[in-house]
């Protein structure tokens, strides 16, 4: 190792990466975007250094992240700096927080601007002091010199200094002082004590609060509305009609719900019949644009064949708050403070809603109830922007309620897809087809015709013509490539334009359905083999990173070892997200009651590899809601509806997980590797999850469910059958 | 009306049929108390009332003259956390955080109630309160640990 790879500066161990000379070589992360230094770092000449995200903190602790790389690169207390997120005024653009991939995006940009950062500072202390860089160190926010000297950073700063281009290289100091510590959250301590920690909490001077009458189904027109009486109401400060769009302000909260409710009450709609009585048959017979993804040329599957059919239903996002948002419209601009996942997209589609110029509205992320996708967010950013201009000057908070949230949110999609394989005489995968159905995975605004409200206006906008997310990261397609050494694989996507429900990006995206449907039926082939889950798995996989979570997984779980019980079962399952995000490997036991029905999931060990982990316990924290939201989801919900309405407006027809079904143990074992790229996990657990959990079920009745949920009802039926 | 809260007492101008829940977050500035559902079936919006455990969503203040009303803020401050919410910091029990108060004071119901109340015990409780993110292990673990900083264990 010579010196330019390996330096030793101050105590820290510096490393540079010698990559490979491109004429364009590409810049790390998100500064292939906003490549100027001082979009990321800045430094003031009192030595207060604030560092900028286009990312926002949606609860999955990318702050307290993004703080730690910052701070160890600029070798600074994580408390010196003020990190500002997500704002059109003053951030990049690093479009959606979204795909698992601010880590990647976002970490990987902040970790080689501050590097580069001070690397600059150094050199120009070098000049300062007129010593060799070599004789200085960095620490506290202060270059030491060899001779005692110190100078603090904010001196060293002047004029445009961090105005520069960031180069593809950084020398990256490897100190893990902050990096790879499992540093507490910035966060929770506003959370667990009251403070103001979301845009539900903000409070202006002579604010106002709004809710909006929406329509009771897709597509319903209003065709009156008696307003008088609510007009009347003391303390209704205005009521907002635009075509179908009904809304109403008052000077308090409760007084706006009431106000609304007695406006539904007098609202006359006229509403259409047009909800698909079976999903999954409608979805098989719509026009589908259809692209083979892997293998073109691989000839199907024949021989010793397996064939297996899955479905997933609608399912909501169901942030525990409803969407909320405050506007202000003051001299012909507007200002939104929202949770949306996108605050730059979220202004594009304003700005066409509203006819206005994108540099006239300001979008200021502030955080919401934890959202898991595209929610209502940017939904109920343009109620507030919509409400804001009919009430000039005065801040207008809008929340959306509990059954606006379940029946108007864009869904996860529902899904159906088909395998096939076949098994040569040695028990191994000889041919392997797959197919999936689905509708896109992303509706996000980015045009005015994707938020709800512009529906309903006089002069509606019409949603973007829906497309599908390319491979590699794919959306209804995601993880349907397997990432096992299977001879002639063939995956097709079957892209479905038409939507027949309100759809967009669900956490993990087809990935979740994806997941369950080839890790169900790699169990069904590896029975049919007779071999074991975990065996069979790891005999068709070359990536050394994925064998590893898999063995880490299987024995913290004690796989070997198991012992089967009646009315138990374990479960296996393995994906690495988007086949480019982190790896998880998932082994769960289950119990299940054959005469109820009733599941529950015992225990659950996990193994995770996000690449180099900057913040274990944020890693174990995401990887265990995954596993937990993903239980939810696969043994519980199912959006509801009649020909006409969404029929789930609630928890009480869409129930969630509660405390009963929360195993006993879960345990998520990181498996660190410094060095490497960082890899998006939020979205890694939830496929294995239902793969597991699905594997396990079967083992522990004999029953193979294909069909989600696993519903109480609908496993009292199958294992009474 | 006056009403009971964290101790103070405070004059409040709302109309008595009004939830607790607005009276507590857009009239005296109380942020912890969430709403979630307004239906009683999440528990986002969850205070005490006499020491019992109640959704504010619900509860009109007409019912709650005369009884001491506690929220997340009477629990500690940033400053000072008290034992449920340095419970809540030390175990990382959070994600987005949104439902995290309305767990914080059932569980504390819980302790004040049963001061050795089991980790069963707990998820019981824990039943009404919901959580998205799926932090329940957490949430859990938490509240043992409240459990055991109230008994003055450290």
């Amino acid at each position: 190792m010579n010196r330019r790879e390996f330096i030793a500066t101050g105590g820290a161990l510096i490393v540079s990466f010698a990559l490979p000379a491109r004429a364009q070589q590409k810049l790390p992360g998100s500064l292939e975007k906003a490549p100027m230094i001082d979009s990321w770092i800045r430094v003031a000449a009192d030595g207060r250094i604030t560092v900028f995200t286009g990312k926002a903190e949606l609860g999955q602790g990318l702050k307290t992240a993004l703080l730690q790389i910052a701070a160890d690169q600029l070798a600074v207390d994580m408390k010196a700096i003020e990190l500002v997120t997500a704002d059109t005024a003053l951030t990049p653009n690093e479009g959606y927080t979204a795909g698992s991939n601010s880590m990647k995006d976002s970490g990987t940009a902040i970790l080689n601007a501050a590097a580069q950062a001070r690397e600059i500072l150094l050199s120009q202390a070098a000049k300062q002091l007129d010593l060799p860089v070599e004789k200085l160190s960095v620490q506290n926010g202060q270059v030491l010199a060899s001779d005692g000297r110190r100078v603090g950073y904010g001196a060293l700063v002047q004029g445009e200094l961090l105005h520069v281009r960031a180069a593809p290289e950084s020398r990256l100091r490897r100190s893990h002082t902050l990096i790879g510590t499992p540093v507490q959250r910035v966060d929770i301590p506003a959370k667990v004590t009251g403070g103001v920690a979301y845009v539900h909490d903000l409070r202006l001077p002579d604010m106002v609060h709004a809710r909006v009458v929406r329509p009771p189904s897709y597509g319903a027109t209003l065709k009156s509305v008696e307003r008088e009486p609510v007009a009347n109401m003391a303390g209704v400060v205005k009521i907002v009609r635009d075509g179908s769009f009904l809304g109403v302000i008052a000077a308090r909260e409760w007084t706006a719900v009431q106000a609304m409710r007695a406006l539904r009450a007098r609202a006359v709609w006229e509403e259409q019949r047009k909800l698909p009585r079976d999903i999954y048959a409608t979805l098989a017979a719509l026009p589908s644009q259809d692209t083979v993804i892997a293998g073109a040329d691989a000839a199907l599957p024949t021989g010793h064949v397996i064939e297996a059919a899955y479905t997933r239903p609608y399912q909501i996002h169901g942030a525990i708050g409803p969407a909320c948002a405050v506007g202000r419209y003051e001299n012909g601009a507007l200002t939104i403070w929202t949770h949306s996942q996108g605050v730059y997209p979220l202004r594009g589609a304003l700005a066409e809603l509203m006819a206005m110029p994108p540099e006239r509205i300001h979008c200021i992320h502030m955080e919401g109830s934890g959202c898991y996708g595209h929610n209502a967010a940017d939904d109920v950013a343009a109620d507030a922007a919509l409400l804001a201009r009919a009430l000039p000057g005065k801040p207008v908070r809008v929340q959306w309620m509990r059954e606006d949230e379940h029946a108007w949110e864009p869904f996860g999609p529902a899904m159906l897809s088909k395998a096939r394989a076949a098994l040569d005489a040695a028990g191994n995968v000889s041919g392997f087809q797959y197919e999936v159905w689905s509708n896109t995975h992303s509706s996000r605004p980015g045009k005015a015709g994707e938020l709800a409200a512009s529906w309903s206006l006089q002069k509606p906008f019409q949603p973007s013509p829906p497309r599908p997310i390319p491979q590699p990261e794919g959306g209804g397609d995601r993880n349907a490539i397997p990432l096992y050494k299977f001879p002639a694989t063939r995956v097709t996507h079957h892209f479905i334009p038409e939507m027949p429900l309100r759809v967009s990006a669900l956490r993990a995206l087809g990935a979740y359905m994806n997941i369950f449907s080839l890790e169900s039926f790699v169990d069904e082939l590896a029975a049919a083999a007779n071999a074991d889950p975990v065996d069979f798995r790891l005999r068709h996989l070359d990536d050394p990173r994925a064998r590893a979570v898999i063995e880490f997984a299987a024995e913290r779980f004690g796989w070997r070892t198991y012992a089967k019980r009646n009315g138990r079962g374990r479960g296996f399952a393995f994906a690495r997200y988007k086949n480019l995000a982190a790896y998880a490997a998932i082994a769960m036991e289950v119990d299940v009651e054959r005469d109820t029905g009733e599941l529950r999931v015992l225990r659950v060990v996990a193994a995770v590899d996000s690449g180099e982990a900057v913040n274990p316990d944020g890693i174990r924290n995401q990887i265990e809601g995954g596993i937990m939201q993903s239980l939810s989801w696969t043994t519980f919900e199912a959006v509801m509806y009649d020909d006409k309405r969404i029929t789930s407006r609630d928890w009480g027809t869409y129930p969630i997980l509660r405390f009963s079904h929360v195993p006993q143990t879960v345990e998520v074992h990181v498996i660190d590797r410094p060095g490497e790229h960082f890899l998006g996990t939020g979205e890694a657990a939830q496929g294995p999850t239902a793969g597991a959990l699905a594997n396990a079920l079967a083992h522990a009745t004999g029953v193979r469910v294909r069909e989600l949920p696993f519903s109480p009802r609908r496993l009292k039926q199958l294992l009474a059958a | 009306m006056k009403l009971d809260v964290n101790g103070r007492a405070v004059e409040v101008t709302a109309e008595p049929t009004t939830p607790l829940l607005y009276v507590l977050r857009d009239e005296l500035g109380l942020n912890a108390a969430k709403f979630g559902c307004g239906l009683g079936q999440c528990g986002a919006c969850t205070v005490l009332a006499d020491g019992e455990a109640i959704f504010s969503c619900l509860t009109p203040i007409s019912v709650l003259q005369g009884r001491r009303i506690r929220t997340v803020e009477g629990l500690g401050t940033a400053d000072k956390p008290g034992p449920m919410q340095r419970a809540f910091i030390d175990m990382q029990a959070a994600q987005c955080g949104y439902c995290i108060p309305g767990m914080m004071m059932r569980a504390q119901a819980l302790l004040e109630r049963k001061a050795d109340a089991s980790e069963e015990d707990i998820r019981g409780a824990l039943q009404p309160n919901l959580c998205r993110c799926g932090t329940h292990m957490r949430i859990v673990r938490a509240a043992v640990r409240a459990g055991e900083l109230m008994r003055g264990k450290s």
